[in-house]
């Protein structure tokens, strides 16, 4: 647990009545290559503790760096996704400055010529508008190692009795997004940082170069937000947010922060220069290190690298490797399946716009495939708080399920009992279906005996009926399903109700 | 029988060939020669007699069994401090570095290793690198064989002195304003620094990644070209190292042929200001590739002389950066701030470092991190390398003129021990005729031009090529060679005073 003491906060309306949120939002995203950014090293996550070093990225005397040339495709690819202008020509640039957990004391990065710049990202917002987000440039850099304060209160390296260093993630390939300042936004500042995160999230996703999962850290955000009165040209002084490692965190905090300066502001106080922490728990920030335009990272071009160099036949190559961009895709699946607006921000939201793609294309039914992912499997996700990804449910079973239906085999209540089994790893839903000896009776001389049974035992329904209140056939359609103990087709039970009573 | 330590590398290289001796004798005669004179002579910081002598068996069981032998197989070596050796310590001349042992081999290590040439230890030098004396360096400096009261040179003076002190007929020296090349000048020996990028950087403890390139020093001409042979070539752990084959260094050495090569004085680093004995050896050493057939002009390079400047932004700067690793997190010296108590990992670093750190390597740090301050970064680093991309055009034009440019080496005779240790600036121009070869990184080969008729002190002649082009340098270097040793009637070192051997066992 932290210990501050809480920050003054306007309240979100009253902040945005005098001032105009400005953002700016940088973006580290670890690429997926299987090596490290200058040396051999496996950059697989979760291995035990420097195990995964050499002497390059231990930064031992002597050792050099090497470009991993897949990591500079990776970050041509994704500058192209991000509509930017790709660099002919560019260099490394060394950040100096001293920390346990950076093996040299300085940083491999890209200063003033990053691989790509000048580009845009245009996100989705919940109103089904669309933002334009202004992209700086993206460049390529190193990451550094991971340090553990051990001891402390706060888990920071103040007060911390001794420090762990694992040099495993020293070197792995970071790419670094970094927006111009987002203006216009106004009140939607918050949502549309949280929409452009998500947006780049899945757009590195369909690039398949990053694994992009924030809660391990291959995916970071840092904030910087400032208020400026309204209508004003100059901006106000920023502070930077760091490391927000959810979408919803990234909505929070910048929220949080609005409020925050507004308070500090119309106090006539004045807003530091400064890094700041965000806190899941508290939902606020607190203060971190001042940072000043003046901190000196002696940035020089890196001597031991020679420049780079995409070749014009290499960028238009991968260029032709692109995915679909997302929301271009995604129009054209909503339209293609036939959802409403609605629908589709669902399946978004739900995250399952692929897996309903597969499952459409394993046979299912548009339709059923949404019904199936966004409600029956999203809610027993949600009941155990699993994802649908961790039940042992392929679209294809899906399909499967779905076509049993639609045969007329299974009735919802069976497919649903049928997705127990499934579940339950029995196997695949026909499978299933068999052992449990799942199966709409299909002889009419039963169901016809059970519904001439129900009429003659429910006279006064009957009557209803025959009187011409129709709705009141569903009693009888209940009592027949119980008659056929659920294995009967409940429409051709009405059928048969209805042509004996009408 | 003749004494080994007497013979040049290709000499040695001859008789192991034809069996008359072996890769263990031919060693263990230079570690001999290392225990009776190395006491006075101070050209190794560590001795590796079991590994040396290991390789040695081990490239004589090669030739035995027949397998593929290298020109150079057998044939002992010492390596420079600076450089990686896996499993023998490598301090970089650094009390910051006392005791590490690399866990790897620099890739020049691994192609000699490859080669079966045993390395008998490491030699001094001025504390990673910066230097012209080996008086930077943390353990003691190196004496010139010709008179044990001056300098051997620097930074490489360990490695001169070995091979001056017949003390190994091989060692590997690194040059980043002159350090193969000045020490090479001032012990009368060879030493060449290959084109940047000619020889892998990877294993080298980095002083200024852009100036920096690993090369031979020897006693003749060819060793130096065999030896280049071995090292050079690229390596893909090394991204700056040339795509490319060796040039043709031992055939260029051997024909070792000037006639009708133009042959450009650069006018701005000779005369004014060079010791009249070496500047009169230097237009002997001219004259004798005229009659040689070789063709004279004068070259101006007008950039040359900001140099000296550029290169004193240039080198800091990258220093700076590249011994901020040395931290005390990892490796190396680790000492805790005096009457701190629990101190911070920050306060370790200063305290490692002001422990670690002679002055020499301080004043560059200092320097490097101000040129490199916001603010001063385009007065003084982006200006530098403006000097350096113009220096780098006058040389593209001199060699429009002549095919190699040629000065003296060095601008004196070796100078005593202590006269400059308190003057950077003096120190500083020992390296005014060697610093445009690296900060143009073109190739530069020193070899003796005799000794200075003041003092009797060996002095050097520079043979600078255009870059890729480092056979041109060993051509001309060869045929000067020959010439004197033809005048002479045998090697300058034979001028060299004996040294007495020691009774001390090391």
């Amino acid at each position: 647990m932290s210990v501050t003491t809480a920050d003054a906060v306007l309240p979100y309306d009253e902040a945005l009545a005098t001032y105009d949120p400005v953002m700016g939002l940088e973006v580290h995203v670890e690429l997926g290559t299987a090596t490290k950014m200058f040396c051999g090293c496996s950059t697989t996550f979760g291995a035990d503790p420097n195990t995964q070093t050499c002497p390059v990225c231990l930064g031992l005397p002597g050792a050099l760096p090497v470009v991993n040339a897949t990591a500079v495709e990776s970050a041509v690819r994704i500058g192209l996704a991000l509509n930017c202008q790709i660099a002919q020509w560019c260099r490394f640039a060394r950040k100096n400055y001293f920390y346990p957990d950076m093996p040299k004391n300085f940083q491999t990065s890209q200063y003033d010529e990053p691989i790509a710049f000048e580009g845009y990202l245009d996100v989705d917002l919940d109103d089904g508008s669309t933002f334009r987000v202004e992209i700086e440039r993206a460049h390529m850099e190193e990451d550094t190692g991971k340090s553990l304060h051990v001891g402390g209160s706060t888990g920071r390296i103040h007060g911390a009795e001794y420090s762990l260093v694992d040099y495993n993630r020293a070197g792995i390939p970071l790419i670094e997004i970094v927006t111009k300042p987002i203006l216009g936004a106004g009140e939607r500042a918050p949502e549309v940082a949280r929409a452009y995160v998500s947006a780049l999230r899945d757009l590195l996703k369909a690039l398949d170069v990053s694994d992009v999962k924030m809660e391990q850290g291959s995916m970071r955000c840092d904030a910087n937000v400032s208020l400026k009165p309204r209508g004003a040209e100059k901006l106000g002084t920023r502070t930077e947010t760091k490391n927000v490692n959810s979408l919803r965190s990234v909505e929070r905090a910048v929220r949080y922060e609005i409020c925050r300066h507004a308070a500090v502001l119309n106090g006539g106080g004045s807003i530091l220069q400064e890094t700041r922490h965000w806190h899941e728990d508290t939902g606020a920030t607190t203060s971190g290190r001042p940072k000043s335009d003046a901190d000196d990272y002696r940035y020089f071009p890196e001597p031991d690298l020679v420049p780079v160099a995409p070749a014009h036949e290499l960028v238009e190559r991968l260029r032709g490797t692109l995915p679909e961009p997302p929301a271009e895709r995604r129009k054209r699946l909503q339209a293609a399946w036939g959802y409403s607006d609605l629908e589709m921000r669902d399946v978004m939201n739900a995250g399952a716009v692929g897996i309903i793609e597969e499952t459409v294309a394993a046979g299912a039914s548009p339709a059923a495939a949404r019904k199936w992912w966004t409600g029956e499997l999203a809610r027993r996700a949600n009941a155990e708080g699993k994802s649908v990804s961790d039940f042992n449910v392929t679209p294809a079973y899906v399909a499967e399920l779905d076509g049993l239906v639609g045969s007329g085999r299974l009735n919802d209540s069976m497919a649903r009992q049928v997705l127990d089994g499934v579940i339950a790893g029995e196997g695949s839903p026909t499978a299933v279906a068999d052992a449990r000896g799942l199966e709409l009776v299909q002889d009419d001389g039963a169901l016809e005996a059970a519904v001439d049974q129900v009429i003659a035992a429910n006279p006064d329904v009957a009557q209803k009926v025959r009187d011409g209140k129709v709705q009141a056939v569903g009693a009888l359609i209940g009592q027949v399903m119980k008659a056929m103990k659920g294995q009967a087709d409940a429409g051709k039970a009405r059928e048969l109700l209805l042509q004996r009573l009408t | 029988m003749t004494d080994i330590t007497r013979l040049t590398a290709a000499e040695i290289a001859d008789r192991l060939a034809a069996q008359e001796i072996s890769s263990v004798e031919a060693t263990q005669a230079h570690l001999d020669r290392i225990a009776a004179v190395d006491g006075d002579v101070h050209a190794f910081l560590h001795v590796d007699a079991e590994g040396a002598l290991a390789a040695a068996r081990e490239a004589d069981e090669r030739r035995a069994r027949g397998d593929h032998v290298g020109a150079l197989t057998g044939v002992p070596i010492a390596v420079k401090d600076v450089v990686a050796t896996q499993g023998q310590p490598t301090t970089a001349g650094s009390r910051m570095l006392e005791g590490w042992v690399p866990p790897y081999d620099a890739t020049l290590v691994t192609r000699l290793r490859a080669a079966g040439m045993p390395i008998l230890g490491k030699t001094n030098m001025d504390e990673f690198a910066m230097g012209s004396s080996t008086e930077h360096s943390a353990y003691g400096p190196s004496h010139n064989p010709w008179d044990l009261e001056r300098t051997p040179g620097g930074s490489g003076g360990g490695s001169s002195a070995a091979v001056a002190a017949f003390e190994a007929p091989l060692a590997i020296g690194t040059d980043t304003g002159g350090s193969i090349r000045q020490p090479a000048a001032v012990t009368g020996t060879v030493g060449a620094k290959p084109t940047y990028g000619g020889v892998s950087r990877y294993g080298l403890i980095a002083l200024a990644s852009s100036l920096d390139q690993a090369g031979p020093c020897t006693r003749s001409v060819l060793d130096a070209a065999l030896l280049h042979e071995v090292i050079g070539g690229h390596d893909p752990m090394d991204s700056t190292s040339i795509e490319a084959p060796v040039p043709p260094v031992v055939e260029a050495a051997r024909r070792a042929d000037v006639t009708g090569m133009r042959i450009g004085i650069v006018k701005e680093i000779s005369g004014e200001g060079f010791q009249p004995g070496v500047q009169r050896r230097f237009e002997e050493s001219v004259q004798l590739l005229v009659d040689r057939g070789a063709e004279v002009v004068e070259v101006s390079c007008p950039t040359f002389s900001q140099g000296l400047a550029a290169y004193y932004l240039i080198l800091p700067s990258e220093a700076s950066s590249n011994l901020a690793k040395f931290d005390a997190m990892r490796y190396g010296l680790r000492v805790g701030p005096q009457g701190v108590e629990s101190p911070s990992a920050e306060q370790v670093m200063a305290a490692s470092r002001d422990a670690g750190f002679g002055d020499e390597v301080k004043r560059r740090i200092i320097l490097g991190t101000y040129a490199l301050s916001s603010g001063y970064y385009d007065a003084y680093y982006g200006q530098a390398q403006k000097v350096r991309t113009l220096i780098a055009r006058d040389f593209a034009a001199a060699f429009e003129k002549a095919d190699v440019l040629v000065s003296p080496t060095a601008p004196t005779t070796a100078f005593r021990l202590g006269e400059k240790i308190d003057d950077p600036m003096a120190m500083y121009l020992n390296d005014i005729a060697t610093i445009p070869a690296n900060l143009a990184g073109v190739p530069g080969l020193s070899l003796p031009s005799g000794v200075a008729d003041e003092d009797g002190l060996p002095t050097g002649f520079q043979v600078l090529a255009p870059a890729t082009q480092d056979h041109l340098m060993y051509g001309v270097g060869a045929a000067l060679e020959a010439a004197l040793l033809e005048k002479w009637g045998g090697p300058v070192l034979a001028k060299a005073p004996e040294l007495t051997a020691k009774e001390t066992v090391r």
